[in-house]
């Protein structure tokens, strides 16, 4: 079970990231962060996005359209 | 930490008393803004938004038809005159607007109507709330004076947090910049 989720479901591009920087806002350092999209753009980006700021994308799943993404706070 | 960074802590921890070296800045984004128009407002805010998120310091300098996004209420509009490639979803198809139609009043009132139902409905941000995520982002926000005294407008018709400069406080924030684009 995340420390945080987020339903980022039915945005588009950037408000996915753009809500997940701030939701991880409020994860404890080594906390865990859920997001919940159907962007399929957010694959690639919520890679590159952890790549760039230095946090642990865990795991990536897909059911049904969802996407889901599991983010460790690894960084500030 | 890299290499980089590596070397300049042991260089402070090897040298007491000596002032510590400048630890090296945070690569940046530094974006001029010319366009003041629907679609062309998205660019600009998107990748600074986005930036800032991912921890990068990022300046905006609005210039020419780009500086009245910054204006507390902003009605942006499409342009669809010229614009040959804009082609929108309809029937099933993807048509586009003839350049003599595009001289018909109201039609771009009509076409921006269309462009921002279709952004609501596919979950794209407003230009308002993207704006809204860049002021809180701290992204540093430059208003061209020599454009503000051009178009005659003033701070107070602005939003918060803008300040006034020109080239020369662009090109020192661009300088330092990874990442320069001019949209």
């Amino acid at each position: 079970m995340a420390d945080v989720t987020l339903d980022a479901k039915g945005l588009n591009c950037p408000l996915p990231i753009l809500k997940a920087r701030k939701a991880l806002k409020e994860v404890p350092a080594g906390g865990t962060l859920e997001i919940l999209s159907t962007d399929p753009g957010s694959v690639a980006d919520f890679e590159a996005f952890c790549r760039q700021t230095g946090n642990d994308l865990m795991e990536t799943t897909t059911e049904d359209s969802v996407y889901r993404f599991l983010i460790k706070r690894t960084a500030a | 930490m890299s290499t980089e960074a590596q070397i300049v802590t042991e260089q402070i921890e090897d040298s007491p008393g000596v002032a510590p070296a400048a630890v090296p800045e945070a690569k940046g984004m530094c974006i001029i803004v010319t366009k003041g128009s629907l679609d062309w407002a998205y660019p600009p805010f998107i990748l600074a938004t986005t930036a800032a998120a991912m921890g990068l310091p990022v300046t905006m300098f609005f210039t020419f038809y780009g500086l009245p996004l910054l204006l507390k209420k902003l009605n942006l509009q499409m342009t669809t005159a010229g614009n040959p490639a804009m082609k929108m979803p309809m029937f099933g198809a993807h048509i586009g607007l003839p350049n003599i139609m595009t001289a018909i009043p109201g039609v771009d009132a009509a076409c921006s109507k269309m462009m921002k139902n279709m952004m609501s409905g596919k979950g794209v941000a407003t230009i308002e709330e993207l704006r809204d995520s860049a002021v809180e982002a701290e992204v540093r926000m430059i208003a061209c004076q020599m454009t503000m005294d051009l178009f005659e407008y003033s701070l107070d018709e602005m939003i918060e947090g803008p300040e006034l400069g020109g080239a020369a406080t662009y090109v020192e924030a661009a300088s330092k910049a990874h990442i320069n684009l001019f949209i």
